[in-house]
């Protein structure tokens, strides 16, 4: 039968024991005191979009033709692309439109990673930054492609695998270009063929 | 020089009276007697504070408040600034004098109670020779100023709140007191002064305080969970309910008046503790011979301490009541307790010293207790429900 008060009591333990606890051992404080301390970012972590770019001009680089698609797929709406009039040699050599602008409003972006799934030329992918935020409502929430634009190197450095797989592939698709190219002289300017997520 | 630092603050006294006038002793004699509570127990409640949402921190396994200078100990100094500088809010519909009225009586009434409380050896502020009775009495206003604030605020939540405060320190003041009684029958005296005098004593290493005995043990239990209920401290705070009422009778006071109200509460907790020391833990005496050179105020703060750490161990482990549950514990199990130990401390005063009494006096406690539990634990029956008008 059961006291009375005897399960005050083995609460009262179990409590003590936390306390105590908490003292001895770290697995238990998993709490981490953010701004000194904080988590290795996880390598799937995804907080909003950048423009990958090449080489070392951060503009001229940029990987993206303005196809738009991003613009159409994107749920909340929230790219704006503008396609340049004139055009400029992308990596596999073929000439391509590039954005003349380029801007994501963030404080609609839903994080999704839906742009980065459909862009067909590695052009998009999700940055791991999730200190963004701003003094001001309205300013420093709608960012252009100067302030979107994140090297290749850094993204190699935040996902790893995830850029290791998009060299490769981009590597394959401007060799395959350049055998055609050398092969039967065809005309270029043929749009590689999108990705399917993996 | 032990005893020099025994008394070190009723010297201090005497020495500050001697140049005053003869016809102003008496002023001056109570104001110095007033003007320390009227700093120790607030500076103990900003500790309080801090302690309890480190120890509840700890207990929920993360840091407590640890931003406010090193490990967070400035903290209640960020607080007070902070009600401090908040907007006083009274509401349209708020009668403004009750409104303000309210917590001021709250804090006069939390602080009047020290009065009585011997904090050490010839350190009380007044020896009434009905010390507990006033305890009681004047502590019981606390509830008319609870119903004050709730009435006054005119919300719904507000009233809601001092309701289930009034019922609940109604219900829960009759065992608080019926178990103090036992304290008085065996000593014989409403004086808290004489009631610490009584657990002077040692066998052993043993003190003579009330609650090495049966009933005293009892009563102290009962009394401390009675003295929680009063407090409105959890696992009975119902009456603020954050999760329900959101803080019951005092949502519509803001800035300083709110900080009042948390004030009073916990002056509320000190004093009701300091009483279960007096009644049951031996006053300002130290717990064994060999420990008698420590300062007895020391002792009483160290037990002030040890009872509050307890009280918040009890708020990090239990869950709240619900209103049917709090009114059957009280009168189904608190009150028939408190009357059964009252029986008990009779007896024990009645019968002769020896193993008999011992035994008696147990098994007065032990089967009542057993056979009411039981009784909490059967489930209420469950039936079909049938309408009379209704398909």
């Amino acid at each position: 039968m059961s006291l009375l008060g005897g399960g005050i009591l083995k609460g009262m333990f179990e409590t003590a024991r936390n306390f105590f606890g908490s003292y001895v051992s770290a697995q238990r404080l998993t709490t981490v005191p953010y701004p000194e301390e904080r988590i290795p970012a996880k390598a799937n972590a995804r907080q909003f979009p950048f423009l990958v770019y090449d080489g070392d001009d951060s503009q001229a680089g940029l990987r993206c033709v303005a196809c738009q698609i991003c613009e159409k797929e994107c749920p909340p709406k929230c790219i704006s692309i503008i396609k340049s009039r004139d055009k400029r040699q992308d990596y596999k050599g073929q000439s391509q439109f590039y954005p003349a602008t380029f801007d994501i409003d963030i404080s609609v972006c839903m994080s999704c990673q839906i742009c980065a799934e459909v862009c067909p030329f590695e052009a998009i992918k999700m940055d791991v930054e999730y200190e963004l935020s701003t003094p001001d409502r309205f300013g420093g929430l709608w960012l252009h492609k100067a302030q979107l634009a994140r090297s290749s190197r850094y993204y190699r450095q935040i996902h790893p695998q995830a850029a290791a797989d998009s060299d490769g592939f981009m590597a394959a698709e401007s060799s395959k270009a350049r055998a055609r190219v050398g092969a039967s002289a065809a005309p270029v300017g043929l749009a590689p063929q999108p990705r399917h997520a993996e | 020089m032990i005893d020099a630092l025994d008394q070190i603050f009723v010297a201090a006294k005497h020495r500050l009276m001697e140049p005053v006038p003869s016809r102003w002793q008496p002023l001056v004699s109570a104001l110095l007697s007033i003007v320390p509570l009227l700093m120790v127990f607030p500076g103990l409640f900003a500790l309080t504070t801090l302690l309890e949402r480190k120890g509840l921190g700890r207990i929920q396994n993360r840091h407590g408040p640890n931003r406010v200078g090193p490990w967070g100990v400035l903290q209640p100094v960020a607080d007070g600034l902070k009600t401090l500088t908040k907007e006083n809010v009274v509401p349209r519909g708020a009668a403004p004098f009750i409104h303000f009225l309210a917590p001021v009586v709250l804090v006069i009434v939390s602080f009047l109670v020290y009065a009585v409380l011997p904090l050490g050896r010839n350190m009380v502020a007044v020896d009434l020779d009905a010390g507990v009775l006033f305890f009681f009495a004047v502590g019981t206003a606390a509830e008319l100023a609870v119903f004050m604030a709730g009435w006054a605020s005119r919300n719904k939540y507000s009233l809601l709140g001092a309701m289930r405060a009034i019922a609940q320190m109604i219900s829960y003041e009759i065992p608080l007191i019926l178990s103090a009684v036992t304290v008085v029958m065996v000593t014989g005296s409403l004086s808290t002064v004489r009631i610490v005098e009584a657990q002077a004593e040692y066998t052993g290493w043993i003190p003579h305080w009330f609650v090495m005995q049966p009933w005293g043990l009892a009563g102290f239990i009962l009394f401390l969970i009675s003295a929680t209920a009063e407090s409105n401290r959890s696992p009975f705070d119902l009456p603020e309910g954050e999760s329900e009422i959101i803080a019951g009778y005092y949502i519509e006071y803001s800035g300083f008046k709110f900080a009042l109200f948390f004030l009073a509460e916990y002056l509320g907790l000190f004093a009701v503790s300091g009483m279960a020391i007096t009644l049951f833990l031996g006053g300002w005496h130290a717990p064994a011979p060999w420990l008698e050179f420590i300062p007895s105020w020391a002792c009483f703060f160290v037990k002030l301490l040890a009872l509050i750490a307890l009280f918040i161990w009890g708020r990090g482990t239990l869950p709240r009541f619900r209103q049917d549950q709090l009114m059957e514990f009280s009168w189904k199990f608190m009150i028939p307790m408190a009357l059964v130990n009252l029986v008990s401390a009779a007896l024990w005063q009645l019968m002769d010293c020896g193993p008999e009494r011992w035994l008696v006096s147990f098994l007065l406690i032990a089967t009542p207790y057993l056979l009411l539990g039981r009784s909490l634990f059967e489930r209420n029956q469950f039936f079909k429900r049938t309408y009379r008008f209704a398909g």
